[in-house]
């Protein structure tokens, strides 16, 4: 019964990291990645610096995009050591985290609701199924007239696209919790406040977070556009900017940091998903390993 | 009509029925009720706040700045005679049709090629990892200076932004498929080809469908924006105006408030439009996946 | 019944008067139970089978709760749970239901998931309702896999856990519903013993699903043989076989008279339903 009990305690988070980290060196994965990784940025060099192709010569080229990036003192005035371009970034993270953490704190009501409640469903949804169609980007000048300042329109922008991807996904978890989970709790006693919190939510957890790395991702899309449009700041606007003014290194510059930021953003949504569904783990952790 | 109805089984005599009774239970149901109820008081509150100048003594919040429902359908109507409205939306869809074929030509072979060889999907993937995090909107300077004709670069930008979505779907659908059906098929002699023609992809088909459905979405997402920003914005106006985008953003820059809306319904409509076409196909395509 | 076991029990006492049941997706008003009456005394372990689809679980709903009849009605103990005047019966710990996939909840822990009924009850305190719980389960063989969760054991496990949860509400009818349907033979022997042991320690009353004839014959007091659609009693078995039974009593005359006799009257219901190409679970 002991060794049961051993066997059965979760395996230490570390301990985990590091098996499949050695399950995946002793892939073949990791060269494969490599060798795609060199294929893109030897395209990318051999093309526009070393053939001069006939479209590709125009473009940026590796050395000098690398080079502008690292150097202390950039010829188009964007590099790692530049103050503004820093102000840049933060700028955009700041409306990104506004308007995700707006549309998680009302998409998820929301959406637990539009699951739960009969009556709420058929009295929102309708609005949500006309609204939604209606492409994000199309709201940008409506958002520049009914919101004031500059600041407000882009959040809003960034917040209508989490919150329609984290409500419908919320809504979606809601329904594929099955209903045997449901009547179980009802028989066990639990009244219907009780099985919210027992049952939909946890059970909709899973849905949720897909819901929210679908969100940042939507978030990102439509605030680069916001700020190509409108803005002040804010690396969509950096890239507008750099392309008007010919600096064309710092658009590849902010393309490539725009696909950092949103890389790290999706991943701590991805992390936090997995602290708060440990319930997950134990399963995953199985099935990888048989 | 006798002689059909004499073939017709019980099961098809239910349909009958549910069809025969199927227009005033759309149009009396609760559902349908509420859903209007709540369309109407929607509406009715957005005209309230648009005309009137305050409430309770505060000027409207966010609402007071929107042109009224009743200006829209104005505008609307005297829109629909202009020439150049509808030339807005034949340029937006053929776009969007183009960016949309374009990545549904590509991007299926491209995930199937994926879907069948691991060491391709271990040299591609991580290199889509890299560049998916940046949104297709980031491209339009670069698509500009790339492509020959502006043209060119938006329906390039429309094409990156339905690609990932499809050549991700369909490798997500290939991991679906039940190993067992493959070691069926093996085991009675199936050679590579025939088992990729006959269980690979029937298998991904309703992942092309789903992914093509998403695509669709972002498509037009990405159009209204590339016109905005390349015929509008600061991307300069050389030629490729035109376009759903265009129309919005250009009334607001001409100031008809009212149009903006009606630019923002009209690609809705669009959009909605172009979902069903691609739904309808993806039931043509899977109709299996009704039998569940 | 003198075939009720050692325990003294006057609890859980169902009964079932002409109960209808009509569905009527789109208009097709397919009807399900078909003025079917029985009584199941209290402690019993009664056998409901019959052919897929056959409206069984339809039966079970309306005992839960969880659908209601469209005419009759059903008893607990001579209290009316559903009938004229009340179409559904309330949904509560004195009947509880195992479902056929299993309904653990997947992000509770196996002694959470047990300790739920009490603790939303507000019967138990937290600590108390865990306390019981690591009590029963020890009772139950289940020691040592208190705080797994349900992904981590296996199928049989989970079921044998999830009667644990249902049996620390001390509940006078439990319900279940094909509950070993999922399992492998040799699991489900085992849990066959197992479900029996626990009978004997509580006496709760059991109605069991099932269209497995050598588990209704090996478990059950009686075997409750369904028409096909539209679903009512065809015929009640009495399984005379002794108590407490352990696996070798498959291998006896007496067995394989009674699941040979069963087999043949459920063999024209379930060609009559096979017949008729129905989907298994449609009107369930």
């Amino acid at each position: 019964m002991n060794a049961v009990a051993r066997r059965r305690a979760p395996m230490p988070r570390l301990a985990l990291t590091w098996f499949r980290l050695g399950a995946w060196l002793r892939s073949p994965k990791p060269c494969l990645a490599l060798a795609g990784y060199a294929l893109l940025l030897g395209f990318w060099y051999l093309s526009v610096e070393v053939f001069k192709l006939p479209r590709f010569a125009g473009m940026p080229g590796l050395t000098s995009v690398f080079h502008e990036w690292t150097s202390r003192n950039p010829t188009y005035g964007i590099s790692l050591y530049i103050p503004v371009y820093w102000v840049h970034i933060l700028v955009s993270l700041r409306r990104i985290g506004i308007a995700f953490l707006l549309a998680t704190a009302l998409g998820v009501p929301t959406g637990l609701m539009l699951g739960w409640s009969r009556a709420f469903k058929e009295y929102v949804f309708p609005l949500f199924e006309i609204l939604r169609p209606i492409p994000i980007l199309a709201w940008v000048p409506l958002a520049i007239i009914m919101l004031p300042g500059s600041e407000l329109p882009v959040i809003y922008l960034t917040f209508l696209a989490s919150f329609f991807a984290t409500a419908l996904n919320t809504m979606l978890g809601v329904r594929s919790i099955d209903n045997s989970y449901i009547l179980a709790a009802g028989c066990l006693g639990a009244s219907s406040l009780q099985t919210f919190r027992h049952v939909i939510i946890p059970g909709a957890l899973p849905f949720i977070f897909t819901g929210l790395q679908i969100s940042v991702g939507v978030a990102w899309f439509s605030l680069v556009a916001a700020e190509m449009v409108s803005g002040q700041f804010g690396l969509g606007y950096l890239i507008n900017t750099s392309y008007t003014s010919v600096e064309y290194p710092t658009i590849v510059i902010a393309m490539l940091t725009l696909g950092i930021v949103g890389y790290l953003s999706s991943a701590m949504v991805r992390l936090a998903g997995h602290w708060l569904m440990a319930w997950r783990v134990p399963q995953l952790v199985t099935d990888g390993r048989r | 009509m006798t002689q059909q109805a004499a073939i017709i089984t019980p099961d098809s005599g239910r349909l009958l029925r549910f069809r025969t009774a199927a227009l005033p239970r759309l149009l009396f149901n609760r559902s349908s009720r509420r859903a209007i109820v709540s369309i109407l008081a929607a509406i009715a509150l957005w005209q309230l706040g648009a005309t009137s100048r305050e409430w309770l003594g505060w000027p409207v919040p966010v609402l007071g700045h929107v042109p009224a429902p009743d200006a829209v359908l104005v505008a609307w109507y005297h829109v629909l005679g202009d020439a150049g409205y509808w030339q807005s939306w034949y340029q937006s869809f053929l776009r969007v049709a183009m960016g949309f074929a374009a990545a549904t030509a590509i991007g299926v072979p491209f995930g199937l090629t994926l879907a069948m060889s691991p060491t391709c999907r271990g040299i591609v993937l991580p290199v889509f990892e890299l560049l998916r995090p940046i949104p297709p909107l980031a491209w339009v300077p670069a698509s500009i200076l790339f492509w020959p004709t502006q043209e060119l670069s938006i329906d390039f930008v429309i094409f990156l932004g339905a690609f990932y979505t499809i050549v991700l779907n369909v490798l997500g659908g290939a991991e679906t498929i039940d190993i067992r059906l493959v070691q069926a098929a093996r085991s009675m002699g199936a050679s590579r080809i025939n088992i990729f023609r006959r269980i690979i992809l029937p298998g991904v088909l309703p992942s092309i469908g789903a992914g093509m459905e998403v695509a669709i979405g972002i498509t037009w997402e990405v159009v209204v924006a590339a016109e905005m920003i390349s015929g509008g914005g600061s991307g300069g106006a050389s030629g490729a105006g035109g376009g759903l985008g265009f129309f919005i953003w250009n009334s607001y820059v001409g100031g008809s408030y009212p149009d903006i809306v009606v630019g923002m319904i009209s690609i809705g409509i669009a959009g909605y439009g172009s979902s069903a076409l691609v739904r309808l196909l993806q039931t043509r395509l899977t109709p299996w996946l009704e039998a569940r | 019944m003198s075939l009720v076991s050692q325990k003294q029990v006057r609890r859980g006492a169902i009964r079932i008067e002409d109960a209808v049941k009509i569905y009527d997706p789109e208009g097709a008003h397919i009807l399900a139970v078909d003025h079917c009456s029985f009584a199941v005394a209290p402690g019993e372990i009664c056998m409901l089978l019959g052919p897929s689809g056959c409206g069984k679980t339809s039966l079970l709903n309306a005992i839960a709760g969880f659908h209601r009849l469209d005419g009759g009605a059903i008893y607990l103990d001579d209290e009316m749970l559903c009938g004229p005047g009340r179409r559904a019966a309330a949904i509560g710990p004195d009947r509880i239901v195992v479902f056929q996939n299993g309904a653990l909840f997947p992000w509770k822990t196996a002694l959470e998931n047990v300790a739920f009924g009490p603790v939303v009850q507000g019967r138990l305190s937290k600590p108390e309702a865990f306390a019981r719980a690591r009590q029963l389960m020890a009772d139950a063989g289940l020691g040592g896999h208190e705080d797994a969760y349900p992904g981590q054991i296996s199928s049989g496990l989970r079921r044998r856990v999830e009667i644990v949860r249902a049996l620390l509400n001390d509940p006078a009818v439990l319900l279940l519903d094909e509950p070993y349907r999922a399992l492998d033979a040799l699991t489900r022997s085992v849990m066959h013993e197992a479900l029996l042991d626990t009978h004997a320690r509580t006496g709760v009353t059991i109605i069991f699903i099932t269209h497995d004839i050598e588990e209704a014959v090996f478990l059950g007091h009686r075997v409750v043989v369904m028409t096909a659609r539209p679903c009512r009693p065809k015929r009640i078995f009495d399984i005379d076989l002794p108590r407490p039974r352990d696996i070798g009593i498959v291998a006896s005359k007496r067995f394989r008279e009674l699941t040979a006799e069963i087999a043949g009257t459920l063999d024209a219901e379930a060609l009559k339903s096979f017949a008729r190409g129905e989907k298994e679970g449609h009107a369930a």
